[in-house]
């Protein structure tokens, strides 16, 4: 048989054959590329902070708002990869800050080498990942509820572990604030750590886009019941994700203290939700199966610019928590619409 | 359990028993808590014919196919593939031996595009380095692939491989999801109730794809309430009534109310033997003959 078109005869197929409307036409065109809207916030924010003043602009400005949302951004991978499942991350900071503990502690106490400081603390936030994903598969629990325990779990560990207290980076191996180091390019001042972040976002878009498990990833998320009568181990594949997810706050931890000057226990108490931010303001939907970390990056640098824009622009800081707030139900709004775009 | 087989191999008729079954079943029990979904029942599947299951609701059609493809494990009773024995404890095994299903919800991604859907969980790595060490697919290839499949099945509406299947009609997904099952099946399609949603267009198009499957040579299991369907396409009809077979005909040995009769218990086989008379023909009058013994009416103990 040819691709012969058939004139339309019944009602329904008149229906289906409908001229789209412009709106229409939108709701299609962000379906097919979810991360035009967050780009477009970005442009927007750029352009309008740059106005009101025109630091904001500025190659030093910049460089900083990298640095700022180069922590976040890099938890944000780990829970862009957890939301994709359908599933959610409330102990992304805990993870990281149990991980940079053990480094710290590691090398500070035990006197062990850097390399080997810094590989703990990876290890631990692997451990701590796939223990996430083990309850999530083994035991059958809801992520949030999974989650929201490992976050009161994995904080009294790197409290208790610590005994509470800040290691400086003075008193560690050079190695651990080796991702504080920065360099010049052109006008810009590049930490080591920005690098690092950017190197995890171009390798998990890679496998996610490129490769069968990234192509699980979002069957599992989008259709877990589908995904296995069509042969995908599920459990595997969100144990694989929640793993991971730790590996990435593993490295993440090594980025703090870099970027913090210190290993402190205390450190981004709010990274859940502000990975959570970016990941619903980059476009995926917390419903899983939908969405891509390019948004999740671009989520991130919208959360940084309104930080840095709002606060050169003089505006008291209550009201960059108050945009960033309308920003997350705008995108959930959005993602909701663009869900039910209609053949 | 032998006792089971014996019965069937005796019940069997000759013509029929030349041939070796694709696919058959002896002696499946299934039962969920204290609710009985299989209660012994067997069931033949020759090459190149299609095999419709047909049932009221509840007589366990649907725990059936599922044990036949591996998304349920029964009880007891055997099952065999080309004459061997198998145990299928995940869908993946009966995959893994050819035997693909579509299922009544499709088990399609919405997200996902058509061709990813049809290649899902059975990616193509792109050739050389970027597949074997940066674990690249294959994209463009399992594209074309797909467009292939479906044209080779006549749906030649659907142009575009990289349209998610959310957007697609009912009958749009139907045809990829059966296109799926043929590109990968290559012993048995099992279609659970595929033309349950759609209007009489797209239905048709099902029944032409069912067709054009079966003159490829391959064996399909067609779950239906639609008796015209059924009628349409079946070689053979398996009617299973309160979780047990109450017998095998063909589309000429009885009619449809017939059938409906028999389905709903309102009369047995062997009280209607059938009426259009293709008892001479070579088709299987034996496996439309009177059921075997452990087939009486009535609800299981």
């Amino acid at each position: 048989m040819t691709a012969t078109v058939h004139p339309p005869t019944t009602a329904a197929e008149q229906f289906a054959h409908r001229p789209r409307s412009p709106l229409q036409r939108v709701q299609h065109l962000l379906h097919a590329h979810p991360a035009i809207s967050p780009f477009l916030v970005l442009v927007l924010a750029f352009a309008v902070f740059s106005v009101v003043n025109p630091r904001f602009a500025s190659p030093n400005s910049l460089s900083l708002v990298l640095q700022q949302v180069a922590v976040v951004g890099a938890l944000a991978i780990g829970q862009t990869l957890i939301i994709l499942t359908a599933g959610i991350d409330l102990s992304v900071g805990a993870v990281a800050i149990l991980a940079m503990m053990v480094s710290a502690q590691t090398a500070h106490q035990q006197g062990v080498p850097g390399l080997l400081a810094v590989a703990l603390g990876i290890a631990v936030g692997t451990a701590a990942g796939a223990l996430n994903g083990l309850l999530v598969t083994r035991l059958k629990l809801p992520p949030f509820i999974v989650t929201l325990g490992t976050l009161s779990v994995f904080t009294a560990l790197g409290l208790l572990y610590s005994a509470g207290r800040s290691v400086q980076a003075g008193d560690l191996p050079a190695l651990l604030s080796w991702t504080g180091e920065s360099f010049p390019v052109g006008p810009f001042r590049i930490t080591r750590g920005v690098v690092l972040v950017v190197i995890l976002y171009l390798v998990v878009g890679f496998a996610l886009a490129k490769t069968a498990w990234g192509r699980h990833v979002y069957a599992v998320g989008d259709d877990p019941e589908a995904s296995r009568l069509a042969g995908i181990r599920v459990t595997r594949v969100l144990l694989s994700v929640y793993t991971v997810a730790g590996l990435i706050y593993g490295i993440t931890a090594w980025i703090i203290i870099g970027r913090a000057g210190a290993a402190s226990p205390n450190a981004i108490t709010d990274a859940n939700l502000e990975s959570i931010t970016a990941v619903v303001i980059g476009g995926t939907s917390l419903f899983g199966g939908r969405g891509a970390v390019l948004g999740t990056a671009l989520g991130a640098l919208i959360v940084g610019f309104f930080r840095s824009g709002l606060s050169l622009a003089g505006v008291d800081d209550q009201y960059r928590v108050l945009a960033i707030g309308l920003l997350v139900i705008l995108a959930v709004a959005m993602d909701q619409w663009i869900r039910k775009v209609k053949p | 359990m032998t006792a089971t087989t014996a019965q069937s191999a005796t019940s069997s008729t000759p013509g029929r028993d030349s041939r070796t079954p694709v696919l058959s079943a002896r002696g499946l029990v299934k039962s969920f808590g204290r609710v009985i979904g299989l209660d012994g029942v067997d069931l033949d599947l020759y090459p190149g014919e299609v095999l419709a299951i047909i049932g009221d609701n509840g007589a366990g059609k649907s725990t059936l196919i599922k044990c036949l493809t591996g998304a349920l494990a029964p009880d007891s009773g055997q099952i065999l593939l080309d004459g061997r024995p198998v145990q299928f404890k995940r869908p993946q095994d009966a995959r893994d031996v050819g035997i693909e299903t579509v299922y009544q919800s499709l088990a399609v991604a919405p997200a996902l595009d058509i061709a990813g859907n049809l290649f899902l969980g059975r990616e193509r790595r792109r050739p050389g380095l970027l597949g074997s060490v940066f674990r690249m697919l294959d994209h463009k290839g399992m594209r074309r692939s797909a467009a292939e499949a479906l044209t080779s099945l006549g749906i030649g509406t659907l142009q575009n491989m990289s349209q998610a299947v959310e957007t697609l009609s009912g009958g749009q997904r139907q045809a990829v999801a059966v296109a799926r099952a043929a590109a990968f099946g290559s012993k048995v399609i099992v279609l659970d109730e595929p033309t349950a949603a759609l209007g009489v267009k797209e239905s048709n198009q099902v029944l032409r794809m069912i067709e054009e499957v079966r003159s490829r040579g391959l064996p399909v299991i067609l779950i239906s309430h639609n008796m015209p369907h059924v009628f349409e396409v079946a070689d053979r009809i398996h009617i299973q009534r309160l979780g047990r077979g109450a017998g095998v005909i063909t589309p000429r040995s009885h009619t449809m109310p017939e059938a409906v009769a028999i389905m709903t218990g309102a009369t047995t086989l062997a009280e209607t033997p059938g009426s259009v008379g293709a008892r001479t023909e070579q088709n299987p009058s034996g496996d439309a003959g009177p059921p075997t013994p452990p087939h009486p009416e009535g609800h299981p103990s």
